[in-house]
């Protein structure tokens, strides 16, 4: 073992067993001997993924797509417009940065900002509240995440929010969205990773009926490198043994039945209702919405939200050229995008995936995507 | 970059959007030299005369805040000037102007300051001043305080940095990201100062020894600026047709920085140096010319971070140890006025 750097996270960014682990995948690979599509759910999944190239500590044969699994990209235009008529009517909208500059169908939070409607970024519901606390008039929590950030926003309204705050929840919910792009004809995925933090919530439990019902293999993992590639190398034994199991290889923070406080917490407050994934499709139980008893605290019981003469407008130019939904799902990649790099850049975003911090197109922009390079030395 | 008709921040920033400008715009004033002009868009010129090379550069400086942790805009106007000459090879400069542009209103102390810095600065490089020229704008026509200085040296032989050839090490003189972290940290008070420090000093004296123990087998330098490693490896790969591989966890990195760099999302690979240099030498001379470095005091920390090869010729290939991808150049604005 080297001795750790400042860092000190090198116990799983080891590179001698990194290399191990890639030889294994190449020796699993050529035992297979046909191409394997294997796709995660998980922004931080990506940002390692990219940040630390195993791209090229994979074998050529085998295709690690992401799939849905960054909340601010899949929030809806519709959800968007929401928060952009409550903003323009007077509410001091409160949301997570990367939220500002997504495209709404005629204007984003960070437009109504420019044209004087009070939007302030804060970086979790706490902040929400002391800016309430701070404020006179009515303020709105635009609140996203999946269903491990959903929990905080739950706790909060259990433990009570001031008077003049509300939740506008785009809150989702991931498991319902795995079994679409499960179901989607022509995908190619034989396995998934699923993200060990949403699994620390939820418990790894709740993959075998969705094994079981695809007959595809689960494997919940964590974010280090090491991590990811023990992960992706139990994800190809399992596919190449055709058995469609879930296996926990993040058992340092996951459970079976997950944490159950969190998962009462959540329930008490959220319900998972059906709703568009923006790009991707209707997804049944993918939203988490608050509870008819939180009506008092839910913006859209609480004021008149009307967007419905937004969406007869039809969309801005080039948003029907975006290729998100098809990214999302795995049945294309940014580079398949003709607007990727050019008409479609972190600096002039066309599509969410672009926006965000956890989107595809934004990380490989950064990054690069796959490059055609050697394998480490 | 931009089919904008307006300049654009990130086109001074030392990315590539900067260089597009360049090319775009100023190289329309080249004509030929005989040795290395404007077209080669190095950190000077270089032109014959005799059996010798008269380098010359020039360079404005607009760093904001005109003070900041192991620095001032005067200490890094004259050691800026003097790295330009030394990363051509010119280690005795003969002589440096000063040219500056002063807000009405400014500080006569702060200016009294800048100057004593500026000296002290002469002084550790071995290089005067021989001329200048004073300018005083109206309030707000610009922001406090604008350096240029321009300087002058003879040297034997020019270093370009387009001498890569496949098979040769890169060297990093110290530690990278110091100087662009201080002077955001401090720009925006941060409060992470702790021991974030710039990096600003004149190189001449180590590039010196480096070419002392060299000799004809230090064939490229750049001092990794603006842009910081990842533009200036961008650079000297692009200009001589080579790849180059860098390995991540050769790359000296106080954790300092790392920690500031993790905190703000921003690589210290992409962050400007005012105090370091890439130097690139044949393999057999390699390890010479680095203890050669490590005997300096400004090269202590100096390491072999890379290799130039013939995989992907122009682009930087990033070893992460775990994995590889290929590093990003920075395009643009990652911190506006720092140097």
């Amino acid at each position: 073992m080297p001795a750790p750097d400042a860092t000190g996270q090198l116990k799983f960014r080891d590179p001698g067993r990194a290399r191990a682990l890639s030889a294994a995948l190449d020796r699993l690979a050529d035992r297979v001997g046909r191409p394997v599509t294997l796709m995660h759910v998980c922004g931080s999944h990506e940002q390692a993924i990219a940040r630390f190239g195993l791209r090229a500590a994979l074998p050529r044969s085998v295709d690690l797509l992401m799939g849905p699994g960054c909340p601010v990209c899949v929030t809806d235009l519709p959800e968007i417009d929401e928060a952009v008529a409550l903003a323009l009517q007077g509410k001091v909208v409160a949301t997570y940065g990367d939220m500002l500059r997504v495209p709404g169908t005629r204007q984003s939070l960070g437009d109504a900002q420019a044209e004087g409607a009070r939007v302030e970024v804060v970086y979790g519901v706490e902040q929400a509240i002391a800016l309430a606390g701070r404020c006179a008039d009515q303020v709105v929590f635009f609140a996203s995440g999946f269903e491990t950030t959903a929990v905080t926003t739950a706790a909060a309204v259990l433990a009570g929010l001031p008077e003049n705050l509300s939740i506008l929840s785009a809150h989702k919910y991931v498991p319902p969205a795995m079994e679409i792009v499960a179901q989607i004809p022509q995908s190619k995925v034989e396995g998934f990773l699923a993200a060990g933090h949403a699994a620390a919530i939820t418990g790894w439990g709740l993959f075998e009926p969705f094994a079981a019902r695809h007959r595809l293999p689960v494997v919940v993992a964590g974010f280090e490198p090491l991590d990811i590639l023990a992960a992706l190398l139990r994800l190809l034994e399992l596919v190449a043994e055709q058995r469609a199991e879930v296996v926990n290889l993040y058992p340092r923070c996951v459970t079976r039945e997950g944490n159950r406080n969190a998962l009462a917490t959540l329930w008490k407050v959220f319900e998972a209702t059906g709703g568009r994934w923006r790009g991707i499709a209707e997804i049944p139980d993918g939203n988490l919405r608050l509870r008819p008893e939180w009506a008092g605290i839910d913006a859209r019981r609480r004021f008149q939200i009307d967007v419905s003469h937004l969406q007869r407008a039809g969309v801005a130019p080039l948003t029907d050229q975006c290729i998100c939904g098809a990214i999302m799902s795995g049945l294309a990649t940014p580079a398949d995008c003709p607007l990727f790099g050019g008409a479609c850049t972190p600096d002039s975003p066309v599509g969410a995936c672009m926006v965000s911090s956890e989107g595809t197109c934004r990380i490989w922009q950064h990054y690069g995507g796959r490059p055609d390079i050697g394998k480490v030395g | 970059m931009s089919g904008s008709d307006r300049i654009s921040i990130e086109q001074g920033a030392g990315g590539r959007a900067m260089r597009a400008l360049i090319e775009e715009v100023f190289l329309g004033l080249a004509s030929p030299v005989d040795g290395i002009g404007l077209t080669a868009l190095d950190d000077g010129a270089a032109i014959r005369v005799g059996d010798r090379w008269l380098v010359i550069t020039t360079d404005s400086h607009v760093v904001k805040p005109i003070f900041f942790p192991g620095g001032d805009i005067g200490r890094l106007a004259v050691c800026g000037t003097v790295n330009d000459l030394a990363m051509m090879g010119a280690t005795e400069p003969i002589g440096l102007t000063c040219a500056a542009v002063i807000e009405e209103g400014f500080s006569r102390a702060e200016l009294l300051r800048i100057r004593d810095s500026m000296k002290a600065a002469c002084e550790e490089a071995g290089a005067p001043i021989v001329t200048g020229d004073t300018k005083v704008m109206g309030r707000g026509e610009l922001d406090g305080i604008v350096l240029n200085t321009a300087g002058v040296a003879l040297a034997p032989r020019v270093v370009s940095d387009a001498g890569l050839r496949p098979g040769d090490r890169i060297i990093v003189t110290g530690t990278v990201g110091d100087h662009g972290l201080a002077v955001l940290s401090r720009r925006h008070e941060l409060k992470l100062e702790g021991d974030l420090c710039s990096d600003v000093a004149p190189l001449n004296g180590l590039v010196r020894v480096a070419l002392a123990a060299g000799g004809d087998g230090l064939v490229a330098m750049k001092d990794p600026t603006r842009g910081g490693l990842a533009s200036a490896l961008h650079e000297m790969a692009h200009k001589a047709g080579v790849g180059i591989v860098l390995e991540e966890a050769a790359v000296p990195v106080t954790p300092e920085v790392r920690a500031a760099g993790e905190l703000l999302g921003i690589d210290p690979l992409n962050v400007a140096n005012e105090g370091k240099a890439v130097i690139g030498v044949r393999a057999e001379v390699a390890e010479r010319v680095l203890q050669a470095i490590q005997a300096h005091p400004l090269g202590r920390r100096a390491a072999i971070v890379g290799t130039a090869g013939t995989e992907r010729p122009g682009s930087v290939i990033l070893d992460t140890g775990v994995g590889r991808r290929l590093l990003s150049e920075p395009v643009g604005e990652l911190l506006p006025r720092i140097c």
